[in-house]
This record gives C-alpha cells, sequence and structure tokens, in this order.
C-alpha cells in the first residue's frame, strides 16, 4: 500500500480537529453540569425544622461498605431521632442503597462532589455537616 | 565613513553587532514561544485548550516555565562523567543557535547611506556594488546541524545510565542514516544554483512571482529534505533518542534545572534552523511580492515562512506516531538515499540537455 495517502488522510483530521470547539472545561471557573440523578454526598433531608430521620437503622444495615454509624435517642415528644449520624466518605463507595432503603425519605443523594480535605477525620461528616441547608 | 578599524567602516561593525544582537534575540523568543504555540496546537487539535491560566490564554507560559526550570535543584548524578556532563548540554544548544548567521532573511537595506545586507555573516562590498557573504554558507550548516548531534550523545554516554545510553546510540546512527540522505538530496539544488553561498541561492529563485523558487524544480528533494531534517534533529515521527515510552526521556533522563532547559531550546532552536534552511534553499528565501520597494518586507516574508514550516513540524507531530526503530533505518537507507541518488542523476541529465 502506497504509505502517503493515510499521511495525508491524518494530517487532514487533524486539521479540521483544529477548529472544533475544544471539549476542556475551564474547572474551577466554568462548573459542570451535574446530571439530575447524579449520585454525590449524602443530605439528611429536614422538616418541621429537624432531621426528618427516625434512627430505624435499614440505612446501616443495608450499607455494603458499613460506613453509616447511626446511634438512636428520645427526644422531648418521646419520638425516637438519630442522635448521632455519621457517614465515612472513606469508606462510602456512593451507591446510593442508604437513599433506597430509608421508609421515611430522610435521606437523599445531593449533587456535592467536591469532596477532598487535608485531613483524615475531616472525611466522616456528622450530622450536622450532613444536614441539608436552608 | 569617519573612523576604520582594520580597513572596514565603523558603521560595519555596528552593523554586525546589531545584526548578531536582533537575530539571535529572535530566534531565541521563537524558541520560546514555538514551546507555546506547540502546546497550543497540539491542544487545538486534539480537541483540547492547551495553557489557558498563565496570563491571557497561557500567553506567559513560556516564561513560568523558564522561572520554573531555572529555580530547579542541579543534579549531576554521582557516576557521572561531570565534564562531559556539563559541557554537553552546550555543545547541544550552540550549533542550533550560530547556525543563524549564514541564513539571509532579508535584502539589503541602507542606514545612515552604509548598505547593511540581512544576513550576519555578509558585508556589502560598495567598490563590487554586491553582498559578500560566506561561500560555503550551506556546508557549514550542515556541519554545525552534525556538530548539535555530539552534545546529544554526549550526554548519553556521560550520564550513566542506560536509558541516556540508548537514547545517544539512537542518535547517533539516526544522523549517521539521515544526513546523508539530507546531504544527497541538496545536491540537486546545487546542480541548478551552481553556488554553495546562501544569498545568490535565494537571489536566484526571486523571478516569475515565486515560481522559480526550487520546490517547484526539485519538489522530491525539498520532501526529502524536509523529512530527513525532521530526522535529523529528533523531532516526531523520528524522536526516538528521547522516546519517552521506551526510553524515560532518552538521553536527557538525567539532566534536570536549567541544562535540561537548554536541551530543550536546541530542540526548538534545530527546529528554526530546519525551517529556515527550508525556507532558503527551496521557498525563495526572504523573496516576495513588493521587496524591491521595500526592503523591510523581506524579513516579514522570510519569518512568516519560517513560522509556517514551523506549524507543519508541529501538525506532523500531532498527527503520526513514531517510527519503529527498523522502520527508520529502513526508510532511511532503502528508500531516502537511493530517491536522493536518482533524483541526482535525473536532475544531471535533464541540467545536460537543456
Amino acid at each position: 500500500m502506497n504509505p502517503i495517502t493515510p499521511i495525508i488522510n491524518g494530517m487532514s483530521i487533524t486539521f479540521k480537529h483544529m477548529f472544533l470547539k475544544p471539549v476542556t472545561l475551564q474547572y474551577p471557573t466554568e462548573r459542570p453540569k451535574v446530571a439530575a440523578r447524579y449520585r454525590g454526598l449524602q443530605g439528611l433531608k429536614v422538616s418541621h425544622d429537624k432531621a426528618k430521620c427516625v434512627a430505624c437503622y435499614l440505612c446501616p444495615t443495608v450499607c455494603p461498605a458499613k460506613c453509616i454509624t447511626v446511634e438512636a435517642a428520645e427526644d422531648a415528644n418521646h419520638d425516637k431521632y438519630a442522635s448521632k449520624y455519621e457517614i465515612d466518605l472513606l469508606r462510602c463507595i456512593f451507591c446510593g442503597y442508604c437513599v433506597e432503603a430509608c421508609p421515611v425519605d430522610a435521606l437523599k443523594m445531593t449533587s456535592e462532589f467536591e469532596l477532598a480535605s487535608y485531613s483524615r477525620k475531616d472525611f466522616i461528616y456528622s450530622k450536622e455537616r450532613l444536614l441539608e441547608k436552608q | 565613513m569617519g573612523m576604520e578599524i582594520l580597513g572596514l567602516p565603523m558603521m560595519y561593525y555596528i552593523a554586525m553587532v546589531a545584526k548578531v544582537l536582533v537575530t539571535f534575540i529572535f530566534v531565541l523568543l521563537t524558541v520560546a514561544y514555538a514551546t507555546y504555540a506547540e502546546r497550543k496546537i497540539i491542544g487545538h487539535m486534539q480537541v483540547r485548550l492547551g495553557p489557558m491560566r498563565t496570563g491571557w490564554h497561557g500567553l506567559l507560559q513560556p516564561i513560568a516555565d523558564g522561572l520554573k526550570l531555572f529555580f530547579k535543584e542541579e543534579i549531576i548524578p554521582s557516576q557521572a562523567s561531570t565534564f562531559a556532563f556539563l559541557v554537553a548540554p552546550l555543545i547541544a544548544l550552540v550549533p542550533a543557535f550560530i547556525t543563524f548567521a549564514v541564513i539571509p532573511f532579508g535584502g539589503v537595506i541602507e542606514i545612515a547611506g552604509y548598505k547593511i545586507p540581512m544576513q550576519v555573516a555578509a558585508y556589502y562590498d560598495t567598490a563590487a556594488g554586491q553582498v559578500f557573504d560566506i561561500n560555503v554558507g550551506v556546508l557549514y550548516i550542515l556541519a554545525m546541524s552534525s556538530l548539535g548531534v555530539y552534545g546529544i550523545v554526549l550526554a548519553g554516554w556521560s550520564s550513566n545510565s542506560k536509558y541516556s545510553l540508548m537514547g545517544g546510540l539512537r542518535a547517533s546512527a539516526q544522523l549517521i542514516s539521515y544526513e546523508l540522505a539530507a546531504g544527497l538530496s541538496i545536491i540537486a539544488v546545487f546542480m541548478l544554483s551552481g553556488t554553495l553561498s546562501l544569498n545568490k541561492i535565494v537571489a536566484l529563485q526571486s523571478g516569475f512571482g515565486g515560481f522559480e523558487w526550487y520546490i517547484f524544480k526539485q519538489p522530491l528533494a525539498a520532501f526529502m529534505f524536509f523529512v530527513t531534517s525532521l530526522a535529523e534533529i529528533n523531532r516526531t515521527p523520528f524522536d526516538l533518542p528521547e522516546a519517552e515510552t521506551e526510553l524515560v526521556s532518552g538521553f536527557c533522563t538525567e539532566y534536570s534545572s536549567m541544562k535540561y532547559a537548554m536541551f530543550f531550546m536546541a530542540e526548538y532552536a534545530n527546529m528554526v534552523t530546519v525551517s529556515a534552511m527550508t525556507v532558503t534553499l527551496f521557498l525563495g528565501g526572504w523573496n516576495g511580492p513588493f521587496t524591491d520597494a521595500m526592503p523591510l518586507l523581506g524579513p516579514v516574508y522570510f519569518i512568516a515562512k519560517v513560522y509556517f514550516l514551523m506549524f507543519v513540524c508541529m501538525w506532523i507531530r500531532a498527527t503520526l506516531p513514531r517510527y519503529r526503530y527498523d522502520q527508520l533505518m529502513h526508510l532511511g537507507w532503502k528508500v531516502f538515499i537511493p530517491l536522493a541518488l536518482v533524483n541526482i542523476v535525473v536532475t544531471g541529465i535533464i541540467g545536460y540537455f537543456i
């Protein structure tokens, strides 16, 4: 086969590509559009100014990575609530099973994806950090 | 002209220093921004953006790179042959720059009644009324380009590292195979021009609005010269001496800081030189429309042509993968050298009958 044609074909392809719009995202200034059902950091839903979670232990039970720690307690109205709700993001695999398992729709996956931290203990998200901002 | 030193007017020396400075700084800036242009062009060819952060669209990137390399730690391997290790980057860099001494980049300009040819190693003889330049300019360039490879070979050997040594060996083997073909391919040009002076070669290509360019008379020679020159300066697709995938960084694996930067600069300066050489020999040098009326257009045309060829180098780099070593040798010895010889014979026969 003649060796020149493929080279010319390749050169014409690269030349045409030079005028295409670059796919690069200038990240810190340009933000990516996160998909609607993206599984980012978990969030605890709030209703009537307190977390909807009733500390039923279904999420730590279903969690394949065993990253959720829940401790139940009783509040002034004798309702069960989670006095401690922690997710260890170093173990979490973002599978979303906890959200699926929740019987009271108290958990959700947010589109938050910037989860880097400087120390290991910063990766353990406490209940305060998980509560959705209002 | 008032004062004379060694029988030459003062203006001669002033003009010479000015030409050297302008050419050197121009090549230096081109080298710096060639790195930026290469990253930008290859970036866009791969549908990326290239450098964007340092300055507007990354325009300060070469300066940032230079500063960073300048402040890096200077490492000399304990088992290296120190003197050769230190000298090698210089041997690679200097020939790449001094080649520009003989390349004409414009016609004759007149400043304060003194005529200055725009070529570093040349002067205008008022008595004879013509430009005299070094009459073996092409041989000088070929000699310098083969000197440059000593830097690479020395770097490879003195680093005392197997990757560097492999890089150096490949560089020398590649140089031997491709210098022959490059030399043979430009012999056809000399058969047409009858001179080795670059100034005269450019003058011979001035007529008929570009149709006197040697690329039209010697297309095969032009193509072969450009490709073999790419191989000689170790550009892709012939960058085997520093093949990252196989040899880490080839001959400059053990180098750091400014010594590494010198190799980098040498590579790009060589690219400028090869482009300038191809322009001079085949693309009519600084010739172009209206150069008689405005001699300063000469350098503009010259720079435009050189930049176009450098763009082609980068374009080739964005397109072609590296040759395998045996393919490289096959191409050099079994394709280019026979083709160049045939080209010489055909040129000779045609030249004899016309």
